[in-house]
């Protein structure tokens, strides 16, 4: 989706941050508690990965910058559970009012409703039969389009072309195993692309993994 | 309505609300909390640098099929499916991002540092490069070739740093405290003890 998240090219955010080689892991304790729920919200919710990175991308901008990354990790935890119906939307909120004191009262625990879906194996990779479409070395081009949902094509690629320099192994779609719509998996190609057919400026490579349906065949 | 509470309570929130239903359990939250903030880090892949940079047969088999060489040395898990191992030299040189979100090769590197995860970085290193890497304190001469890696699915990438001269008398185990994490993302060289 065109949201907030998929940020590759674009502009106003400020310098870089140089790294600092003591940098604790978590900072603050409740930045490992809120990663830890993360990876347990997924199970919970009975959602997977690309549901979760779908969630993520789905935060209003408070939701997905104001409380970094983990904040970021908390409130898409957070948004898996209020979609599978494991809390009520405003049972965090209202639980951390009465936390600090307020007296609120809390809604009901709803009817869950986990999305029926059970992968196929664990992980991501999978086995296709069709042999892959495009062969390395050869000239690819991205799909000039616009997904409603999710996607792992960045918006700064498409409708680019470039050469696909590995084949990768065939893996789950994320396009539709985050809203549980198949694991329609398919081939992944690394694909490099020239940095001035992409923004015309300075000479470099880029290079991203896409999946077979993300690209054609370019002259 | 008063203000929305802080972060650190709504996690407390979610925790309690979870463990109170026995969906989840305290200790299954401190173990994943005690393998990141002890176990899983940049001391795995610079191990796995070390022995590249010592074995030249290991090395190959890094380059060739990275999950496989990195898991030879114990190191595999979550957000490491398929690893993929590219080595900088004098004339190229690879950097990592994600831009879409902040895909990291957990098994090797651990979780990934704030410069990595900050919009800064993953909007603009696909686009400027040499600009950000220079501000992050690595000046690239001007004929080196730089490579971009954004981690769009679950393959993940590691860099294989260069190796830097006057370290040829050092042993597997002295090379490994040289090895820093952003050497192995790309935003940074290895520097000679």
């Amino acid at each position: 989706m065109d949201g907030i998240a998929d940020m590759g090219g674009t502009e106003g955010w400020g310098p870089v941050h140089p790294p600092s080689a003591d940098e604790p892991v978590f900072a603050e304790r409740w930045q490992g508690r809120a990663l830890a729920l993360g990876v347990l919200a997924i199970r919970v919710s009975g959602r997977n990965i690309d549901a979760y990175r779908y969630a993520l991308e789905r935060l209003d901008r408070t939701g997905y910058l104001g409380d970094g990354y983990f904040g970021r990790w908390l409130n898409g935890a957070e948004l898996m559970l209020d979609d599978s119906a494991i809390l009520a939307p405003d049972a965090v909120d209202a639980r951390a009012r009465n936390l600090r004191g307020e007296k609120v009262a809390e809604p009901p625990v709803p009817e869950p409703n986990r999305p029926g879906y059970t992968p196929a194996a664990p992980g991501s990779l999978r086995t296709v039969d069709a042999a892959p479409a495009f062969a390395t070395g050869q000239r690819v081009r991205t799909r000039d389009m616009s997904s409603p949902g999710h996607t792992r094509l960045p918006r700064y690629l498409r409708g680019h072309a470039g050469v696909v320099e590995l084949i990768q192994p065939a893996a789950v779609l994320p396009d539709t195993n985050a809203e549980f719509l198949g694991e329609n998996p398919q081939h992944v190609y690394t694909v490099r692309f020239d940095a001035r057919e992409l923004w015309g400026g300075e000479d470099f490579a880029v290079t991203a993994e896409l999946f077979e349906s993300y690209l054609e065949a370019a002259a | 309505m008063s203000e929305r509470p802080p972060v650190a309570l709504r996690a407390e929130a979610l925790e309690q609300l979870l463990t109170e239903r026995g969906l989840i359990e305290t200790q299954a939250l401190d173990r994943i909390i005690a393998d990141y903030e002890t176990n899983i880090g940049p001391l795995n892949g610079a191990k796995v640098v070390a022995r590249a940079w010592s074995d030249p047969q290991y090395r190959r088999r890094l380059l060739d099929d990275g999950t496989a060489a990195i898991e030879e040395l114990g190191f595999s898990g979550s957000q490491g499916e398929h690893i993929v191992v590219v080595e900088n030299t004098p004339a190229v040189h690879n950097v990592v991002v994600c831009t879409l979100c902040s895909c990291y090769p957990w098994p090797v590197l651990g979780l990934p540092p704030s410069w990595y995860k900050d919009p800064a970085y993953r909007s603009r290193v696909v686009r400027e490069p040499r600009t950000v890497l220079a501000e992050m304190g690595l000046e690239l001469a001007d004929d080196v070739r730089i490579v971009v890696h954004d981690s769009t699915s679950e393959v993940r990438w590691l860099v294989l740093p260069e190796r830097p001269a006057g370290t040829e008398h050092l042993t597997e185990e002295q090379l490994v405290p040289l090895v820093t994490r952003d050497a192995m993302v790309g935003v940074a060289k290895v520097q000679a003890p």
